[in-house]
C-alpha cells in the first residue's frame, strides 16, 4: 500500500545526481554554490553527505505518523495514504511550529522573501501519484536509492543486513524511528556520524500532545458545571444570609467596601 | 497623597523625559515594523532554520499571555467564588488582560510569515494541533475580555439597553473565559510536549501543562498586586492594602503548590543531579527558581512581608521576573543545547517587542484618563489632571527598569 524509499549507503558513489534532481522536480536552481553547500536548506531539500570515503543522505523521512503534519493549525502539511507528507502553501500562515516539532529538523523556511513558505521534500507526491517513483531514485545510477513498497522495501533491507554479515550496522533507520518513516537507510558505519538521532522514541511523537488535547472535550462542559456550581453556592450563601436578615454582622463585612 | 500643587512642580519634568523615551521606543519600533515587513523575517530578525522561534513567540506570545492571566484570576475570584473585597480592582485588572491579549495579536502579525492568512484556522481546522487550540482559545478569549471590558466604555457612554445585555450575560462570560484561559494557558505548555529530544530535560517534563497553567495563576497575582501598586502610586489612588495582602496570601500557596510539583518532577525525572552541574543550562536554570520560587517565598512567608505595600510589591515583581525568565528558558535556552545553536534576538525584534510594551502602556494610560477604570471616589486628582497633565505614557519608568 505505502510507498517508500530505501537508501543503502553502502552502494552511493555520491554522484549527487539526485541533488540535482530534485531541484529540478521542485523547480529550485541547482549550480555548483548549491551542489558545495553540506546541509538541508530551503534551496536544497535533499543532500549527500561525505565524511571521508562514506556517504548518507538526508532529506524529509515521510514519517508514517508525522510530527509536522499533527502540529499544523490549518493542515497545511498532510500525510498522504500513498507516503508522501505534502504541503500546501496557500494555506500555510507561516506560525513554524512545524519546524520546531519535527524530530530531524527537517521543514527549512525562505527567510529571505517578504512572503516565505516552508520548503522540504514531499516525496514527489505527484510522480508516486502516477505510479512513477520518486525524481531522486528514478535518476540514481546505481539504486542506492529504491523507490517502491514499504513492506517489500524493508524485507529487502533486512535481507541485505543478513546475507552481509559486518557490513552493515545491524540497523534499519526509519523501521521503528517515532513509529516508522517512509524513508529507510542503511549504513556502513553508526548513523550519528552523519547527524541522524538515534535517541528518538519508536513511538509516534504526536500521541505525546493528543493526549492531552484530547481530554479536552471532556474537560469543557466539566469544567463549566464546577464554575458554575461554586457561583452557586457562593451566590446561595450570601442569599440566604440575606434572608436571615441582619442577625449575622459578621457576613456584611464581606460585603463591597466601596 | 500628593497635593495639587506638588503635582504640577514635578510632572512636566518627569513626562517630558518618558515622553521621548517613548517617541524614540515608537519610531525604532516603526523603523523595524518597516524591515520586516518589506525585507521579511530574515532581514529583521536572527531567526534561523535552526531556530525558528525567537523572543516574538517567547516574550510577545509566552509572557504575553502569562502577565495578562491576572484577567482570569480575578475575575474567578470576584465573580465565581463571590469574595467581593477584591472588586474595586477587578477593572484595572481587566484592563490589562485585555490589553495584554490584544497585544499578543498584534505581536502574531510580525512572527507569522504571511499574516495575512491568521484567520484559516477559523476554515481549516487541525484538531490534533496543541497551535490549533491555542490560536482558537486566544481568539474566543481576546472576545470574551473585549465583552468583559464592554461594561466600562458602555458606562462611560450612557448606553443603559447594551450595558443591561452585558450584566445578564456576565457569568456564563465569566465562566468561559475561564474555562478558555486554563485550557490555552496549560496548551502553551502542551505545544513543547512533542519535541522531547530537542528540549533540555530541565524544562521538559510530561507536566509542562500543568507548570504553565499554575505559573499562569501565580504571575496573574503577582500581575495584579505590581500593576495595583503602580496604580496607586502614579493616579494618585488610594492603595487597596486588604487586597494585595489576600493575594499575597494566595501567591504563596501558588507558588508553594508550584514549588513541590517541580521540584518531585525533577526528582522524578532523574534530572535532580544535573542542576548540580555547572553549566550554561544549569545557571539560567537556578536563575529561574530563585527569581520565581526562592526568593519570593523567602520574602512572602515572612507576615512582616506580605503586609508591607513595598514587601508585596518586590515579591510581585520577583515572580513576574522569574516566570519571564521560565518562559524564556523553556523556549529559548533549553533548545540551544539540541540545536547547537545560541540564539540573540537582533535589534530590530528588541524595538518591535519595545514599541509593543510602550503601547501597552500608554493604552493603559488613555483608558484611565478616559474610562471609569478607577472608583471615581479614590482618584484623588482627578480635576487638577484634566489639562494635558494626566500621565499618559508616565507608568513607563517602573518598566523600562523591569
Amino acid at each position: 500500500m505505502s510507498k517508500a524509499l530505501l537508501y543503502d549507503s553502502t552502494v552511493c558513489i555520491g554522484c549527487k545526481q539526485c541533488e540535482q534532481a530534485c531541484a529540478e522536480q521542485n523547480k529550485l536552481p541547482y549550480d555548483d554554490a548549491v551542489a558545495a553547500q553540506d546541509f538541508q536548506s530551503e534551496r536544497k531539500l535533499t543532500v549527500v553527505l561525505t565524511r571521508e570515503d562514506k556517504f548518507m543522505r538526508r532529506l524529509c523521512m515521510n514519517c508514517q505518523e508525522p510530527s509536522c503534519a499533527s502540529v499544523c493549525p490549518v493542515g497545511a502539511l498532510q500525510k498522504t495514504a500513498l507516503g508522501p507528507v505534502t504541503y500546501d502553501p496557500s494555506k500555510c500562515m507561516g506560525c513554524r511550529y512545524c519546524m520546531v516539532a519535527c524530530p530531524f529538523s527537517v521543514p527549512k523556511y525562505e527567510w529571505g522573501k517578504v512572503i516565505p513558505k516552508v520548503q522540504k521534500c514531499t516525496m514527489c507526491p505527484d510522480r508516486v501519484s502516477q505510479g512513477k517513483p520518486t525524481a531522486c531514485a528514478e535518476i540514481c545510477p546505481t539504486g542506492a536509492t529504491k523507490f517502491g513498497e514499504r513492506d517489500d522495501l524493508i524485507a529487502e533491507a533486512r535481507q541485505r543486513i543478513r546475507d552481509n554479515p559486518g557490513k552493515y550496522v545491524n540497523h534499519i533507520y526509519g523501521l521503528e524511528e517515532v513509529g516508522g518513516t517512509s524513508v529507510l537507510l542503511l549504513s556502513a558505519v553508526p548513523f550519528e556520524t552523519f547527524g541522524y538521532r538515534t535517541n528518538l522514541s519508536k513511538d509516534p511523537l504526536p500521541m505525546l500532545t493528543y493526549r492531552v488535547l484530547s481530554r479536552i472535550p471532556d474537560f469543557v462542559p466539566l469544567g463549566g458545571m464546577m464554575l458554575g456550581g461554586i457561583w452557586w453556592i457562593t451566590h446561595r450563601r450570601e442569599e440566604v444570609a440575606r434572608a436571615e436578615g441582619k442577625q449575622s454582622e459578621g457576613d456584611n463585612k464581606n460585603g463591597r467596601k466601596s | 497623597m500628593k497635593s495639587p500643587g506638588e503635582l504640577t512642580m514635578v510632572k512636566p519634568f518627569r513626562l517630558t523625559f518618558w515622553k521621548v523615551v517613548f517617541f524614540f521606543l515608537m519610531a525604532a519600533g516603526l523603523y523595524a515594523t518597516f524591515i520586516r515587513f518589506t525585507k521579511g523575517l530574515g532581514a529583521s530578525t536572527n531567526l534561523s532554520d535552526q531556530f525558528p522561534w525567537g523572543i516574538w513567540i517567547s516574550f510577545d506570545v509566552l509572557c504575553g499571555v502569562m502577565l495578562a492571566a491576572g484577567g482570569f484570576t480575578l475575575t474567578a475570584a470576584v465573580h465565581i467564588f463571590n469574595i467581593k473585597r477584591m472588586h474595586s480592582i477587578i477593572r484595572p485588572t481587566i484592563l490589562t488582560a485585555f490589553l495584554g491579549y490584544a497585544l499578543v495579536c498584534m505581536a502574531l502579525m510580525y512572527d507569522l510569515g504571511k499574516p495575512y492568512n491568521i484567520w484559516h484556522p477559523l476554515i481549516m481546522r487541525n484538531p490534533h494541533s496543541v497551535m490549533f487550540e491555542v490560536a482558537y482559545c486566544v481568539m474566543l478569549y481576546t472576545t470574551v475580555l473585549a465583552l468583559e471590558f464592554s461594561p466600562i466604555v458602555l458606562e462611560r457612554f450612557g448606553l443603559e439597553r447594551p450595558l443591561k445585555v452585558v450584566k445578564t450575560i456576565l457569568i456564563p462570560l465569566v465562566i468561559t473565559g475561564v474555562i478558555l484561559s486554563t485550557l490555552h494557558q496549560s496548551s502553551l505548555g502542551t505545544l513543547y510536549l512533542i519535541v522531547p529530544e530537542k528540549l533540555h530535560p530541565f524544562w521538559y517534563s510530561p507536566l509542562l501543562p500543568v507548570f504553565f497553567f499554575l505559573s499562569a495563576i501565580a504571575v496573574g497575582l503577582a500581575m495584579t498586586i505590581f500593576e495595583s501598586s503602580l496604580s496607586s502610586r502614579h493616579f494618585g489612588l488610594q492603595l487597596e492594602l486588604p487586597v494585595l495582602q489576600e493575594l499575597g496570601r494566595a501567591l504563596v500557596v501558588v507558588l508553594g503548590i508550584y514549588a513541590i510539583l517541580r521540584f518531585e518532577d525533577l526528582v522524578h525525572r532523574g534530572v535532580l543531579r544535573l542542576t548540580v552541574q555547572p553549566g550554561y543550562e544549569m545557571y539560567l536554570f537556578w536563575l529561574e527558581i530563585s527569581l520565581a520560587i526562592i526568593l519570593p517565598l523567602a520574602l512572602l512567608l515572612q507576615s512582616r512581608v506580605r503586609s508591607s505595600p513595598t514587601g508585596l510589591y518586590w515579591s510581585a515583581v520577583l515572580v513576574v521576573l522569574g516566570f519571564i525568565t521560565n518562559r524564556m528558558n523553556v523556549s529559548i535556552t533549553g533548545f540551544e543545547g539540541s540545536t547547537g545553536v545560541r540564539y540573540f534576538p537582533k535589534w530590530s525584534e528588541l524595538a518591535v517587542t519595545g514599541m509593543i510594551i510602550a503601547a501597552g502602556f500608554a493604552l493603559f494610560g488613555l483608558a484611565v484618563k478616559y474610562l471609569p477604570i478607577f472608583p471615581r471616589e479614590h482618584v484623588m486628582e482627578e480635576p487638577q489632571t484634566e489639562p494635558e497633565l494626566v500621565p499618559v505614557v508616565s507608568p513607563l519608568p517602573e518598566n523600562a527598569g523591569d
